[in-house]
């Protein structure tokens, strides 16, 4: 099967959420990756559910299912010399390597870049940290809201009088795995042009600064420091308000969109009133704005308030659970949810492709079960035999 | 490595407001050359309005005397930095006509007005595909280019409810929220877009075959949240918001700090992390508490937990918190507003910020490159465009045409460097 990536070798030795996005966003566009787990216990993302039906399992972690698709899977220790000396070998391999150990992991088993560029000068070799290779923060630790915190984007979620909120989900972890395919595409064009490559430093701090970038970007221009607001993003309506049955998120931003609304409201007479006039005057009286539109939102429901929004242009929407999402009419004639037939849980249901590429096939190849493609790694690829392999598992390299 | 990677990459970008100039961007500053196309009665809505209005002079006055508000929009001039600048009609035939020569000298085209628009300018990817086979054209419209809802109109908040992504963010128990600043549906399609462009690149480099990239903004962002739609998908439940909890970590959350609007997070990952922050803490004596000693201890008494643990952050700077906690290796940190993250010594001793001097807005810091790159390191080669700023290099240079020509589009209206009036411009 022809993909864009074809014939592009990643050698991914990548944990939890960040590295195996970046990874398996690389596989699912058709590079052949390999991913190389902690013999025993495998990925941690193995142990982080949801699990299928609730049952605890390796092998059944929505989580980790659906960031390894497309990639074969391996084993290895890499405390172990000869473990050492086989990842040398698939490096010597590869084209890519991503990686998302803490910073001075891959120096203390002497594979860091410096190492590996002398072993292949084309590698490019992505890593993937909460803070990144260099700074006074690099050795500290972190989870997803820590970044979420230290990257400012929780300073502009929540109400002004209540703790500021963080985004709902890993966002942070997700983002940097983007801006991971991202640099490492940018620097594989690169090697491709000149032979050379290098290495490309993602940190998640990084990665949340970036995504609501337009903070600082407003603070170096106006000095004007953004903070929470609520449930709002001007100009107002730009807010996800209470309907008859449910939520419906109210949004119209320019000033025809707004006049808009008001005539659809059956008062006409409010766009012209001087206190709403253009965005300036609706942000500054956003209360009084919303409390116009609250009694009549609730007259509505939030089909009826859709369907009725658009056919005007106005671009409200409703705030989706997983459910709306997965019953979504758009959603499933577009194909964008793929099931993917998987060894231990059966024909399960996942999110699919990011974009479509040109008429390009896409499909979902189940994550690797753990161990599950070392023979065909270690001896079809590197060309050990049955009997290293015995020897190799015994004593405990894979 | 000489050079940036992208160089000699050509990209024409017709895309207006945040997502399509944030993806063309990233190629940007990487070296590609992106050729931004607005028109003088289609100015980028984030360039703001075309003129300075009464109102607003009445609460900027330093506004008063400024003839091009467009050019020193914050957020356009973020966006489009390491750019070239044009204008051109494309509604008139003399307009369509020189796009179709950049059209052949191109690399890619990226757009992201909705499907309807491309295909009433008759500039669809049959179209340039006839002028340009190895064309590789991204599309990035809210919701796709096929199925029922593919007109629907969408801004970034609008996608951020339509992916699921306000849906699961919010106080428990409470409405789904928006968050204040501006959407996350935008930068992230932003990035999507670069990294679908960078794949189509590598397929035409082995292939020689271009193609039509369709990215759908909201489908991007579903994948992120991907755990929680395989919650639905294996167990039928539907996630809903936790707020700062955190289904297998406690504590887990936002504490308030010394001083005004100061606050620290706080993760207690495992039993070895809970042992340590009681140790960072010097042991009150609420950390003995047995029903704290195991994580379902934690988790079911997390109320009582976040109250003990805010009796002691109240005492301390959000910095301090950080630092007493990081050096018992518990993962902590400040939330940090737009100022902290300026003056931020960590970020600034990675050189995230870099100072530009732009003609018309002044001399601002920018953030800079999204990632380290070890040997293409990159930097703000040059500011944002004014409007039309580089008609003369791309239409001269470029395409070799006269100053005549160029003259001849100028009295035309076709092109120029003064936007027409009565363009209100978007959010900033």
């Amino acid at each position: 099967m022809e993909q864009a990536l074809s014939g592009v070798r990643v050698l991914d030795v990548t944990h939890y959420i960040a590295g195996p996005y970046c990874t398996k966003l690389l596989a699912d566009y058709g590079a052949e990756v390999v991913k190389v787990e902690r013999h025993g216990t495998g990925d941690g993302a193995r142990r982080i559910g949801p699990f299928y039906k609730d049952d605890p399992h390796p092998e059944k972690s929505g989580l980790f299912l659906y960031l390894n698709t497309n990639k074969r899977g391996v084993t290895l220790n890499l405390k172990s010399e000869t473990g050492i000396r086989i990842f040398r070998e698939l490096v010597v391999d590869a084209d890519i390597l991503v990686e998302n150990f803490s910073p001075r992991v891959m120096a203390s088993l002497g594979l860091d870049y410096e190492s590996l560029e002398r072993i292949n000068p084309g590698l490019v070799m992505t890593s993937i940290s909460n803070f990144g290779q260099t700074g006074p923060y690099r050795d500290y630790k972190a989870t997803e809201i820590v970044a979420d915190a230290m990257g400012g984007w929780m300073s502009i979620i929540g109400h002004p009088d209540r703790e500021p909120l963080k985004p709902g989900g890993n966002q942070a972890q997700f983002v940097s795995g983007l801006f991971g395919c991202v640099g490492t595409m940018t620097a594989f064009h690169g090697r491709e042009l000149t032979g050379v490559g290098q290495h490309v430093d993602i940190s998640l701090m990084d990665a949340v600064l970036y995504i609501q970038m337009n903070i600082t970007q407003i603070y170096h221009y106006h000095e004007r420091v953004t903070s929470r607001i609520g449930n709002m993003v001007l100009p107002p309506p730009g807010s996800i308000l209470p309907c008859r049955d449910g939520y419906i998120g109210a949004i119209a931003v320019t000033n025809s969109q707004w006049q808009s609304l008001c005539e659809w409201m059956g008062k006409p007479e409010l766009a012209s009133d001087e206190r709403f006039l253009t965005r300036i005057h609706r942000t500054e009286n956003v209360d009084e704005l919303i409390a116009t539109l609250i009694p009549w939102l609730l007259e509505h429901d939030q089909e009826e308030l859709l369907r009725e929004a658009q056919k005007r242009r106005i671009p409200f929407g409703i705030p989706a659970g997983a459910d709306r999402l997965l019953n979504s009419e758009h959603l499933n004639e577009r194909g964008y949810f793929v099931d993917v037939e998987h060894p231990v849980t059966g024909k399960v249901r996942y999110p699919g492709a990011q974009f479509g590429l040109g008429d390009l096939p896409y499909e979902l190849k189940p994550a690797p079960l753990l161990g599950e493609h070392n023979e065909e790694i270690y001896c079809h690829r590197l060309g050990y035999n049955k009997k290293d392999l015995v020897r190799l598992r015994e004593t405990g390299v894979i | 490595m000489p050079g940036l990677p992208l160089e000699g990459l050509r990209v024409l970008d017709l895309s207006m407001w945040f997502a399509g100039p944030m993806g063309s961007r990233l190629l940007a500053d990487m070296g590609a050359e992106v050729i931004k196309i607005e028109s003088l009665g289609h100015i980028d809505p984030w360039r703001g309005p075309a003129r300075v209005t009464p109102i607003l002079i009445e609460r900027m006055p330093e506004l008063a005397s400024v003839e091009k508000p467009y050019n020193r929009s914050a957020g356009f001039n973020l966006q489009n930095r390491n750019k070239y600048g044009i204008t051109l009609d494309l509604r008139t035939g003399r307009g369509k006509e020189v796009f179709m020569k950049l059209v052949e000298v191109s690399d890619v085209v990226l757009e992201n007005y909705s499907p309807r628009v491309m295909d009433s300018l008759d500039i669809d990817y049959p179209v340039l595909t006839e002028i340009n086979p190895r064309l590789i054209m991204m599309s990035l419209p809210a919701l796709g280019r096929t199925g029922p809802d593919r007109d629907h109109i969408a801004f970034g908040q609008t996608i951020d409810c339509m992916s699921g992504m306000a849906y699961l963010t919010g106080y428990p128990g409470e409405e789904p929220m928006l968050q204040s600043g501006l959407s996350y549906g935008d930068p992230l399609s932003g990035m999507n877009a670069a990294f679908a462009v960078l794949s189509a690149l590598h397929y035409r480099r082995r292939t020689g075959r271009g193609m039509h990239i369709d990215l759908s903004q909201v489908e991007g962002l579903i994948s992120f949240n991907a755990d929680s739609v395989m919650d639905y998908t294996m167990n039928g439940r539907v996630r809903e918001r936790m707020g700062n909890r955190h289904p297998s970590m406690a504590p887990h959350g936002c504490y308030r700090c010394r001083g005004e609007d100061n606050w620290v997070v706080i993760a207690v990952s495992s039993d070895a992390v809970w042992e340590r922050f009681c140790q960072a803490l010097e042991q009150p004596p609420w950390t003995e508490d047995t029903r704290f000693s195991n994580l379902p201890g934690r988790y079911r008494h997390q109320d009582e937990l976040d109250r003990l643990i805010e009796v002691w952050t109240v005492q301390h700077d959000h910095y301090d918190v950080m630092r007493i906690l990081q050096r018992a290796d518990v993962p902590a940190g400040p939330v940090l507003n737009a100022r902290e993250l300026t003056e931020e010594p960590h970020l600034n001793e990675r050189g995230i910020f870099e100072t530009v001097t732009h003609p018309e807005a002044g001399t601002h810091p920018y953030i800079g490159m999204y990632a380290r790159f070890s040997k293409t390191p990159g930097s703000i080669r040059m500011p944002a465009p004014c409007l039309g700023e580089h008609n003369r290099y791309v239409f001269g240079e470029i395409l070799g045409m006269s100053e005549e020509g160029i003259s001849e589009l100028e009295e035309l209206g076709i092109i120029g460097t003064e936007a027409l009036p009565e363009q209100q411009g978007g959010m900033f």
